[in-house]
This record gives structure tokens, sequence and C-alpha cells, in this order.
């Protein structure tokens, strides 16, 4: 497989596209949603895997995003997400209400190509009668009076990662994040950024093997060096809390927002791009 | 030794409540994001010496868990979770959980981050205990503007377990589940049934004589002070940098 490059997988990400994100301590492609902000996507309908963090607060205070389905929007440490929460008391985005073991759920039964598994809990919670999609039985199984949620599959159009490595032949190497298996396998497309490329074949390494999404699941990958950062990568590098945090500050306003895009997505880009 | 701090009373009492005899047993306890003082009770229940197996949903080298929060809530849908921590942005007097915002769905007022696994997590886990430190009208409500997550389900509804108790920055809350109420156990060093009622938006029992919260013992202080703060230093840098001056590594 040849390496792609951010920009290039950011522009096969069509508007409006399910785009389906890790978790911030779970390897999302920040790279990508840098390279998203900058071809200026618009009408993305992002999904948490199953919590939303840094690079969604990004895409939705630079204006790409039209739909939010998430468990939960947060900077960690550095407390609520601010371009999330302006967008819901503005309206300007639509939310829809989950509970992460409900996306795993879903994702699950897309892996599997069925149509909906069952879960326990949630019944009871609001978060229920905002989900026409997600539906309350009673155990077929049981003779005694039992409920329980069913949940539709799920299938993301596009889900973003990085990776700690590529291989030759695509293969992505995630090490102990293998829940990225199963979005991989529920998704019609994932794209990759990687800090490196090495030689040779890692399903051949039976110590690597476990930690490997095969590139039967990749459709492209591009190297971005430290594409995950602010968030932690593995044992590569940690959470940048005081990025984060200054993020945070700056984007408490619309203004601050445009400017910390201005010198952190795009002055940064084009610094690189001239080196 | 100096002053008890806040965190470590809270952290202490969290302890008793784990190992309290008359709950089900905590065998295996997990942690979730940014519970700093639940992880600091917990580490301070390992350290006593008592068995317990610590999963730390956020811990970054050694994470026990090699499929990520899925696995967590796959363990806690077995049943093989003993104890877990919840909070909330409202917690009212029947021990719902609101952790989705105020105002109109999905939160027009104040949005809240989302109600994470609690959904899932307050019904399957045989024990939860809710922890949140400010004490406020704002925050302990009569009723929660939207449920993330019920505090009692009716019996159709499988369901393992409820709130054993909920501890503030004031005071601690055992919950009947029977009769859906708080009742007030002890209050903190400063604080009386008065404050409590004054800063507490719902209605709770309280005993005719309220009991102080206990400080930590010299034992759990020099515990948390020493082994307990070098366990969290890497997850919570920020959390031991303030309590115990512990400088933040590289």
């Amino acid at each position: 497989m040849t390496p792609s490059s951010p920009e290039a997988l950011a522009a096969s990400v069509p508007d409006g596209a399910l785009l389906a994100l890790p978790p911030d301590n779970s390897l999302p492609s920040v790279a990508l949603a840098r390279a998203l902000v900058r071809r200026g996507a618009r009408g993305l309908r992002l999904l948490g895997v199953p919590v939303s963090g840094f690079a969604t607060d990004l895409l939705i205070g630079a204006g790409c995003v039209a739909e939010v389905e998430t468990s939960a929007v947060s900077l960690g440490e550095a407390g609520f997400a601010p371009r999330f929460s302006a967008a819901v008391r503005a309206g300007s985005i639509v939310v829809r209400d989950a509970t992460c073991p409900a996306i795993h759920t879903m994702l699950q039964a897309a892996e599997k190509g069925v149509p909906f598994m069952p879960l326990r809990g949630v019944i009871g919670s609001d978060i229920l009668a905002h989900r026409p999609d997600w539906r309350v039985v009673q155990n077929p199984m049981s003779e005694a009076p039992d409920l329980i949620l069913l949940v539709p599959a799920l299938q993301p159009e596009v889900a973003a990662i990085h990776a700690v490595m590529a291989d030759e032949a695509g293969n992505l190497w995630v090490g102990r994040r293998r829940e990225l298996a199963t979005l991989a396998h529920a998704s019609r497309r994932l794209l990759a950024t990687v800090e490196r490329v090495v030689p040779g074949n890692l399903l051949e390494d039976e110590r690597l093997a476990a930690g490997t999404i095969s590139a039967t699941y990749v459709e492209a990958f591009a190297v971005a060096e430290r594409g995950a950062h602010p968030v932690a990568l593995l044992d590569e590098y940690g959470f940048d809390a005081a990025y984060v945090a200054a993020y945070a500050r700056a984007a408490r306003t619309e203004e601050g927002f445009r400017a910390w895009v201005d010198e952190h997505v795009f002055a940064q880009a084009a610094r690189i791009a001239a080196e | 030794m100096s002053a008890v701090q806040p965190e470590e009373r809270l952290a202490a009492a969290l302890a008793r409540l784990i190992l309290d005899p008359s709950a089900p047993p905590a065998r295996h306890i997990a942690v979730g994001a940014a519970s700093p003082i639940p992880a600091a009770a917990c580490w301070l229940v390992a350290k006593s010496g008592h068995p317990v197996r610590l999963s730390l949903l956020h811990k970054r080298s050694g994470n026990p868990f090699t499929e990520g929060s899925r696995e967590l809530f796959d363990l806690t849908g077995q049943g093989r979770i003993d104890l877990f921590f919840l909070g909330g942005g409202q917690i009212d007097g029947g021990a719902s959980l609101n952790l989705i915002g105020t105002g109109e769905w999905p939160g027009d007022a104040v949005r809240f981050p989302g109600s994470f696994g609690s959904a899932f997590m307050y019904l399957m886990t045989p024990r939860t205990i809710l922890f949140r430190e400010e004490h406020s009208p704002r925050v302990l409500v009569p009723h929660v503007d939207h449920v993330s997550a019920p505090g009692t389900s009716p019996p159709e509804v499988f369901r393992r377990g409820t709130a054993q108790a909920l501890v503030t920055g004031r005071c601690v809350f055992r919950f009947d589940a029977q009769r859906a109420r708080f009742v007030l156990e002890s209050v903190h060093p400063g604080e009386s049934l008065a404050s409590i009622r004054t800063e507490t938006g719902f209605d709770f029992d309280a005993p005719a004589e309220v009991p102080v919260t206990p400080d930590p013992t010299e034992a759990e202080l020099a515990l948390l002070r020493g082994p307990v703060c070098d366990e969290m230093a890497e997850t919570y840098p920020d959390f031991c940098a303030r309590v115990w001056g512990r400088a933040a590594a590289a």
C-alpha cells in the first residue's frame, strides 16, 4: 500500500459523511481532523467511539459539523469542550446523546453483519426517549417479565485513527487499543495516519500481530508525525495538558478560537510545508 | 503530620464505604475518567493490604484493558465489576443522575459533557458510590432536569444494585433504595444538619444526632501522601501537585 498524505485523506472524506473518531485516550487522528479543517469540510456527522474529545471540539468550532452522536464531549482535565458547548447553546448542531456501551454494541452489530444487538441497562434513562431508533422489547428467551434494549447496527462511512506504525502491506499497529479493531471492522472506510512506516509485515510477528489491524480493513494511510498530538499515543508520547488547556482558554470565544485555528492549524501547516 | 486536607478526608470516607462489611464485597473496582479522589480511595484500600483488583480506565502505562472501555462494559455486563463511582451535574433526592444538561434537551441552558457509560453502569454494578465535591442546591436538586441514569428501577427491569452512598464536599449520605431516599450519615467538620439542609435541594432523612465524618488516621495519611500518591502521579499529575505538592514528571 502506497502512503497517502493527510491532505489527500481529508479530500477523500465527503461533506456530510458519518465520521467515527475514537476518544482522546484511544488514538484519534488529530492530524486528519486538522486537515479536514483546512479543507473546509462541511456537514460532517461525527460519531464518538464512545466519547468525543479535542478533535471533535476543533471540528465543531471550525464549522465542519452538522451532527454529533456521542456519549460525552469533554477535554478531560481541561474541562468542558468550549465549542461543543457553544454550538449546543446556539442550536447550530444536532446532538444525538448515547451511552458508551450502546455505541460499542451498535458497532459490534455492524461488525457481525446483524441488524441489531441487545444491551442491558439504559431503561429508565431519558436518552431512550430521544432515540427513536432504539427499541425496548420483552426478552424473547425469558418466560418472566424482562425488558431489554435493542440497538441497531451502525456502520460509519469513515473512521479516522492514528496508529503507531504501518507496514509495507498497509497493516496498522495500535498496541493494546484493540477496541479499534471493532471500529475498523464495522466501518466502510478506515483512514489512518501513522507515526512511521516499517518494512516487512506486522502480522508475521507473533508479538505484534494481536495489536495489528489487518490491511483488509484499511483503505489508506498517511505518515503524520505526532499525528495524535495533543492527545497521547500509547507509550510514544503523553497527553499535552498545557496545550489543551491553552486551547480551552482560547476557544471560550469565537474570536479566540479563530485566532487559535489560524495559528495552530493553518500557519503551522504552512510552516511545515515550507520546510 | 501536617493538617488533614479535604481531599484526604474524602478519600478516607470513600475507603470506609468501599470496605463496609454490610455491602456486597468489592473484589474488582473500576475507576473512570476525571476521578482522582475515588482513585485515591481505591489505592488507599489496596495499599492498606486489602485484596482488591483495581482497573483504572485512564491509566496510561500498564492499562489493564486490552479492548479499551468496551472491555469494562463487557465485564460489568457479566457482573464482574463489583463497584463503580458515578457523579453528575445534577443528582436528585431519588439518586437519579443528570450528566446531559439543564433546560430543554439536550441542555440549552447548561450543557454537561454527556452521560458516558452511566446509563449502563448504574444498573449493572452491584453497588455504586456517588461522588460530587460541589454540594449546593444547583447540584443536589429535588428532581433532575434530565435522567442520564435512574436511581431506582421497577422490578421488570434487570438491575444488580443501586447507589450505596453519596459523598460530597460537605457530608456523607447513605441511600435507602427501598424508600428511594437519602439518609444523612455524617457531616464533615464545619458543617451541621442545618447547613446541609440549606445547601441541599432535595429532602432527606437524618438521625437526631449527626456524627462528624472522621479524619483519616495517621496510618491512612502516611499511605495517601506516600504510596497512593506514587501510584496516582502519572494519571493525575495536576491533582497530585495540588494536594500533595508532588512535582509533575516530564
